[in-house]
């Protein structure tokens, strides 16, 4: 079984971000790191590929300045290869725009039986590329997976609901997005580790993809960010040491604002 | 008015319309001549969502036990195509929402912009205000081509008309026609998570953990003093990524948006991903031993301490009152 998982290199979240004043675009040259969201969905397709006792797990990625700390982290748990696009011409892509290279990235990769996403990335969270991507492709999707199975040509999947879950299935391929905490990503090993250096990372431009550069980056994102301004700021009230009281300042204060 | 005809995609849960399906409503009123929405509730939501302002319900068919995002997407691009569609479309960031949105804007090669809290008037046309960095920052954003807009509006970025008193709206069908492979997920199972007390989005008070409970079995306080309270118990995204709680607890950008009346956040240190999700809180309350921990910056009270013994102190006096 073949799985491809589309994962996003970003900034180290602890850090914090930055708009570039003059294009208005998130700061990226910083050192990039495989985002927290997509480890799961690089855990669950090793897993799956575990299952089903043979196959492989592909990565696809689009990185600025060729950038693949994040895509070793992931090729070192025990992903087989890499096809990376990196593209100045990316520059600036919205959602749709990222899902039209991610799309054909992910025909380049190879046969797949199921492409794996996050749900959303932890630094654009827009949440609707891994519906853009199926579609794209012409595919059934499922988000918001808690669980996934693959059943002889069908997928079967746990998908987190408001109310609970629901058991949901569609032939392969489809795309499945994960969401967080739902299976341990496991650490790479030290073998892990050395074996990701020589791994083959296909990299890309857009034109390689058969894409305009119109269709991406600035040029294909179709909006322009108009104002940038600070938000009214919260100020902060009574803060206070605990001296063993402290429940107390909370009793009264639910009791002054009569939830209790 | 700012445009001509906007559509809202409305969602209904056991026959009731969403708040957050009214919350956008009432916004839409505000901005467009028109207001109409698309629906696979059926005709049964009609009266309700011309009560809030929809002079037409345009309902979906064919969604039984399957993922609706694909056919409704489908429907609404068949509309534009044939040129009866709106000016812009505003969808909830609910699950199928999205769904909607992701697969509506590639039928129509249009951009949507997401994660929009407020909707406002820029060069004859709509923008959507985003936060960003923690909320520390509004970008407005708009669209340059002629498509549709396709707008992702946050739950709790407006108020529902409190006395709705619009006529029942009238009703058409709109036809998916053929969406190939991409229609073929179905939904064979429902199931229902036994809640007691409110929801996240609804409740009025909210008891939060973080990484500060130290380990999981330590959320068990939370949850007791949610119960106490009538609260609705939440998370950061820390502990629902460590795997304590499941995502539906999770507040903070990548998560829900409560604005309750009191919010509590034990344990957590208030990184600006969370502090997105619950700023909007009335009265915040927050127990973390770290005195610079960013939480103080917006908590009305905040107590440096020990969760390990504000927690239990603070069950005991409630239980004893």
């Amino acid at each position: 079984m073949n799985v491809v998982v589309c994962v996003k290199q970003i900034p180290d979240p602890a850090d914090p971000g930055a708009l570039d004043p003059n294009t208005k675009t998130l700061k990226r040259d910083v050192k990039l790191i495989l985002d927290e969201s997509d480890s799961y969905g690089v855990e669950m397709a090793l897993q799956l590929v575990d299952t089903a006792g043979g196959g492989e797990v592909t990565l696809v990625s689009m990185a600025p300045n060729s950038e693949v700390g994040g895509l070793r982290t992931a090729l070192a748990m025990g992903a087989a290869k890499a096809v990376l696009v990196s593209d100045e011409a990316l520059a600036g892509s919205d959602a749709l725009g990222t899902a039209k290279v991610l799309a054909k990235a992910i025909g380049r990769a190879g046969d797949a039986d199921l492409i794996i996403t996050a749900t959303e990335s932890s630094d654009g969270y827009t949440g609707v590329v891994p519906e853009q991507i199926a579609e794209l492709l012409g595919l059934p999707s499922i988000t918001f997976a808690k669980s996934i199975a693959v059943d002889g040509g069908t997928v079967k999947v746990q998908r987190q609901t408001e109310a609970g879950y629901d058991d949901v299935e569609a032939p392969t391929p489809a795309v499945v997005s994960v969401t967080a905490g739902v299976v341990e990503p496991r650490y790479p090993s030290f073998k892990g580790i050395m074996a990701a250096k020589s791994k083959p990372v296909d990299e890309v431009k857009v034109a390689d993809l058969g894409l305009d550069a119109s269709q991406v980056g600035w040029a294909g994102a179709g909006q322009d960010i108009i104002e940038i301004s600070q938000a009214e700021a919260r100020e902060a009230g009574d803060i206070v040491e605990d001296d063993g009281e402290g429940f107390q300042k909370i009793v009264d204060f639910l009791a002054e604002l009569k939830v209790i | 008015m700012t445009v001509s005809k906007i559509w809202v995609f409305a969602e209904a849960i056991d026959g009731k319309v969403t708040t957050t399906t009214l919350e956008i409503l009432a916004k839409a009123g505000e901005l467009a001549d028109t207001v109409e929405c698309v629906t696979t509730a059926g005709a049964d939501v009609a009266a309700e969502l011309g009560a809030h302002g929809a002079s037409k319900v345009l309902t979906v068919g064919g969604t039984d036990g399957t993922l609706a995002g694909p056919i409704v997407a489908g429907a609404i691009a068949a509309a534009v195509a044939a040129g009866t569609g709106p000016d812009a479309i505003l969808i909830a960031t609910s699950y199928e929402g999205r769904d909607v949105a992701g697969r509506l804007s590639v039928k129509l090669d249009a951009p949507v912009i997401t994660n929009v809290v407020d909707l406002v008037e820029r060069d004859g046309g709509l923008a959507g205000v985003e936060p960003v960095f923690g909320g520390t920052t509004d970008v407005v954003t708009k669209f340059t081509t002629d498509k549709v807009n396709i707008f992702l509006v946050r739950p709790k970025s407006f108020a529902a008309a409190e006395a709705p008193t619009g006529a029942a709206a009238a009703t058409e069908e709109l036809a998916a026609g053929d969406i190939g492979a991409t229609g073929t997920a179905v939904v064979t199972n429902r199931f229902v998570e036994e809640k007691t007390g409110p929801s996240l989005d609804e409740a009025a008070v909210v008891v939060s953990g973080g990484r500060g409970l130290g380990e999981q079995a330590n959320y068990e306080l939370v949850e007791t003093l949610a119960k106490l309270l009538g609260a609705a118990p939440g998370a950061s995204r820390a502990i629902v990524d460590a795997g304590w709680v499941p995502y539906s607890y999770q507040v903070g950008q990548t998560g829900k948006v409560v604005k309750p009346t009191v919010y509590i956040a034990a344990g957590i240190s208030g990184a600006t991903q969370h502090l997105v999700g619950m700023k909007g809180s009335k009265n915040i309350i927050a127990i973390n031993k770290d005195a610079e921990a960013p939480i103080f910056s917006v908590a009305d009270l905040g107590i440096v301490g020990d969760v390990h013994k504000v927690l239990p102190a603070l069950i005991e006096a409630l239980q004893n009152r």
